[in-house]
C-alpha cells in the first residue's frame, strides 16, 4: 500500500500546485469570460523563461517574478489585440499556434545562449534565489510518512510557497467572481452583444481577463519550473489539454474546481501507473509504455466523467456545463 | 395620451421635420454587396413620443436599428442623438449616451440570475473596474442602490418572484420583459425595442404594450420596430414605414394605414399580413 502514501504525497506536490494555479488562470479565461484559450502552456512557458533567464542574469527574485508577469502580459496583449474583436473560435486557433511558437522559439538553436534550446535551463542555474529564501533546513525532513528536502528543488519550502500562492489566487478568483467586474465578464461569456448594448466596453473586459489569466498561468509555470526545470517540451500541447481536463473535471467557473481537479488528476495518474505496473505483466506492457498507457486510462476516465457530469465535480449545471 | 399633440400640423410625408427631435438621421446608406439594405434620406424622431418603425420583412428596419445603435456601420451618412453626431461611436458608448436597445432575438444572459441580469444594466458602478472590484467598500453602497432599483423594476414587470432564477429558465415572453426591464436600469433617454412583441403570447403582449405606454408616461422616448399593424395603431403616436430600405411614408397611425403606398408595400411583399378591417 506504499503507493497510497505516494498518491497522497502527489496531492500536495509542487507540480499539482503549479497546475492548479495555471488552471485558476484558465478559469478566468474560460469559466468567467468564456474565452477559448487553447495555448495556456505557452503562457506557462513564457513565464518560466522570463523568470529563469532574468535570474541567470543576476536579477533578484522579485524582479524575476515581475519579468515573468510582464512577458505573459505582452503575450496576452499581442494575442488579444487582433483576435478579441472576432468570434471566440479565432482566439482558440491563435492561442494554440502562439503557444507552439513560444515553444519552438525556446527550443531553436538560434537562442541557445538564452534558453538552452531543446535541453532547456537546468534547475541549478535559476533556483538559487528562491532556495536561499527558505527558512527551512537543507536536510531531508520527514512529516508523517512524507519525507522531502527542506529547501532544495522539490522541497517543503516550495510546497509551502506554492500552495500559499494557489490559495491567494483562489481568494482572488472568489473576490472577483462576486464583484461587479466579474459580473460583466460573466455577461460577456453569455452574450457579448447584450453586454455591449448595456454600455460596457466588451473588448477591454476580454483583454483584462486574457491578461490576468495569462499572468496567473505564467506564475503557474514559474512554480512548475522551481519543482522541475525549464524544459520547452514539457509545455507542449498535451500540457494545455491536461489543464483544460482538470479544470473541467473540477468544475469550471467554480473557486475550488481547478484545485480539486489538479489534485485528482495527479493522484489518479500516479495510482493508475502503479496499479498497472503491479497488475499487468511486463510481457503485455513494457515499463516504458506505462506512462502513456496510464495517461490514456486517465483520459478515458475523464471522458466518462465529462459525459455523465459535464459541469464537473463542483460545478452548477445551470451555470456552466461543457455541452452548454 | 399626451396633453398637447406635438405632431399637430405636421405634414404626413417622409422626412418631415419634428418640433423637438431626439434622433436625426441624414442620408444613411448601407449596402451589402449589390444589395441596398438601408437608404434613408432624412428621418427625425420626436422626443417623449412613441414612434413605430414598421414595414414588411426585409425592409431594412433591423439593419437601420443596428446602424443607429452602433452595432453596424453604414457606408455613408450622418446621424445625431441629442444633436451630437454618433458617427463612428461604438455600441457601448451609444448605450452610455442614453440610447439603449433590445434585440429581436432576446439576449437574456441565460446562465446568470434575473437579478444579476438587471444589475448588469446599471451605470455608475465603480466596481466594474478591475482594481476597485477588489475592495468591496468601494462599490457595495452603489450595489445596494442598484439592487433596490432593480427590484422596483422587477416588481413593475412582474418578474420579482423569479429574482434568483437563472434567466435561461424563463419563458420567451418573460425574457422579453426582462430585457426591457434591464434596458431601463441605466435610465435611458430613449429605448429602442426591436420587435418587442415577436413570439410573445397574447396575455404577455397586453402587458408589454402597457409597459411601453408607461415608459412614455415616465418621460422616456420609445422607438420600436414591429410588423403587426394592430399593435402599432394601439400605442404609437407616430408611424414611420420602411420598404426596400427607404422610408415610404410617415404620419399618425390612422393616416399611414390608409396610405395606398403602405398597403402596396405590405400586400405586395407580405400578402398574408392581416390588415385592420377599417381600411
Amino acid at each position: 500500500m506504499d503507493f497510497l502514501v505516494d498518491a497522497l504525497g502527489e496531492a500536495f506536490a509542487p507540480a499539482t500546485a503549479a497546475f492548479a494555479l495555471a488552471a485558476i488562470g484558465l478559469n478566468f479565461h474560460f469559466g468567467m469570460t468564456g474565452l477559448l484559450n487553447m495555448g495556456h502552456a505557452g503562457f506557462m512557458l513564457i513565464g518560466m523563461y522570463g523568470y529563469a533567464i532574468s535570474t541567470q542574469n543576476g536579477a533578484p527574485i522579485w524582479l524575476a517574478v515581475i519579468v515573468s508577469m510582464v512577458c505573459a502580459t505582452i503575450l496576452a496583449l499581442l494575442l488579444g489585440w487582433p483576435t478579441l474583436k472576432l468570434r471566440g473560435d479565432y482566439l482558440a486557433i491563435v492561442t494554440i499556434a502562439a503557444a507552439e511558437m513560444v515553444r519552438f522559439l525556446g527550443r531553436s538553436q538560434s537562442l541557445v545562449e538564452l534558453t538552452g534550446a531543446s535541453s532547456g535551463i537546468r534547475g541549478t542555474e535559476f533556483k538559487g534565489t528562491f532556495e536561499d529564501l527558505s527558512p527551512f533546513p537543507d536536510e531531508r525532513v520527514a512529516v508523517g510518512p512524507f519525507e522531502y528536502h527542506g529547501s532544495f528543488s522539490s522541497s517543503w519550502w516550495l510546497r509551502v510557497v506554492a500552495w500559499t500562492i494557489v490559495a491567494l489566487f483562489a481568494l482572488l478568483f472568489w473576490r472577483l467572481s462576486r464583484s461587479p467586474w466579474g459580473r460583466v465578464l460573466k455577461g460577456v461569456r453569455e452574450d457579448e452583444d447584450a453586454v455591449r448594448s448595456l454600455g460596457k466596453n466588451v473588448y477591454w473586459y476580454k483583454m483584462q481577463a486574457l491578461v490576468l489569466g495569462g499572468v496567473i498561468g505564467a506564475l503557474g509555470g514559474v512554480l512548475w519550473s522551481l519543482g522541475a526545470a525549464v524544459q520547452p517540451d514539457s509545455m507542449g500541447r498535451p500540457t494545455t489539454f491536461w489543464i483544460w481536463t482538470l479544470l473541467l473535471l473540477g468544475g469550471a467557473a467554480t473557486i475550488f474546481g481547478p484545485i480539486l481537479g489538479s489534485v485528482l488528476f495527479w493522484c489518479a495518474l500516479l495510482v493508475v501507473r502503479r496499479v498497472t505496473s503491479m497488475v499487468v505483466p511486463d510481457t503485455w506492457i513494457a515499463q516504458t509504455e506505462l506512462e502513456p498507457f496510464s495517461l490514456m486510462l486517465v483520459g478515458v476516465t475523464l471522458m466518462v466523467l465529462v459525459v455523465f457530469r459535464p459541469q464537473g465535480i463542483l460545478g452548477d449545471r445551470r451555470e456552466l456545463a461543457i455541452n452548454g | 395620451m399626451a396633453d398637447k399633440d406635438p405632431f399637430k400640423g405636421l405634414a404626413h410625408e417622409p422626412g418631415v421635420a419634428k418640433p423637438d427631435p431626439i434622433i436625426v438621421a441624414d442620408k444613411v446608406h448601407r449596402h451589402f454587396g449589390g444589395l441596398t439594405a438601408v437608404d434613408v434620406k432624412h428621418l427625425e424622431v420626436q422626443r417623449h413620443a412613441i414612434t413605430a418603425l414598421i414595414g414588411p420583412n426585409g425592409a431594412g428596419k433591423s439593419t437601420f436599428f443596428n446602424l443607429l445603435t452602433g452595432f453596424d456601420r453604414p457606408q455613408s451618412g450622418e446621424w445625431f442623438f441629442n444633436g451630437k453626431s454618433l458617427h463612428g461611436v461604438t455600441a457601448a458608448n451609444v448605450a452610455r449616451a442614453g440610447m439603449v436597445r433590445t434585440f429581436q432575438l432576446t439576449k437574456a444572459l441565460s446562465r446568470m440570475t434575473v437579478i444579476e441580469n438587471m444589475r448588469l444594466g446599471a451605470t455608475g458602478q465603480r466596481g466594474e473596474s478591475f482594481f476597485p472590484a477588489l475592495i468591496p467598500g468601494m462599490w457595495s453602497t452603489r450595489e445596494k442602490e442598484i439592487t433596490e432599483q432593480a427590484e422596483v423594476l422587477l416588481e413593475r414587470f412582474k418578474l420579482i418572484k423569479l429574482r434568483d432564477d437563472f434567466a435561461g429558465s424563463l419563458s420567451g415572453g418573460q425574457r422579453k420583459l426582462l430585457e426591457m426591464a434591464r434596458a431601463l436600469m441605466s435610465k435611458p433617454e430613449i429605448v429602442m425595442l426591436d420587435e418587442p412583441m415577436a413570439g410573445v403570447n397574447p396575455v404577455l403582449t397586453e402587458s408589454l404594450l402597457e409597459h411601453i405606454v408607461e415608459l412614455k408616461a415616465d418621460g422616456v422616448t420609445v422607438l420600436f420596430v414591429e410588423h403587426d399593424m394592430h399593435m402599432v395603431r394601439r400605442i404609437s403616436d407616430w408611424v414611420v414605414v420602411m420598404a426596400q430600405g427607404t422610408i415610404i411614408a410617415e404620419g399618425p397611425p390612422e393616416t399611414v394605414m390608409s396610405n395606398t403606398a403602405v398597403q402596396d408595400a405590405y400586400l405586395g411583399a407580405h400578402h398574408d399580413t392581416e390588415l385592420p378591417e377599417e381600411l
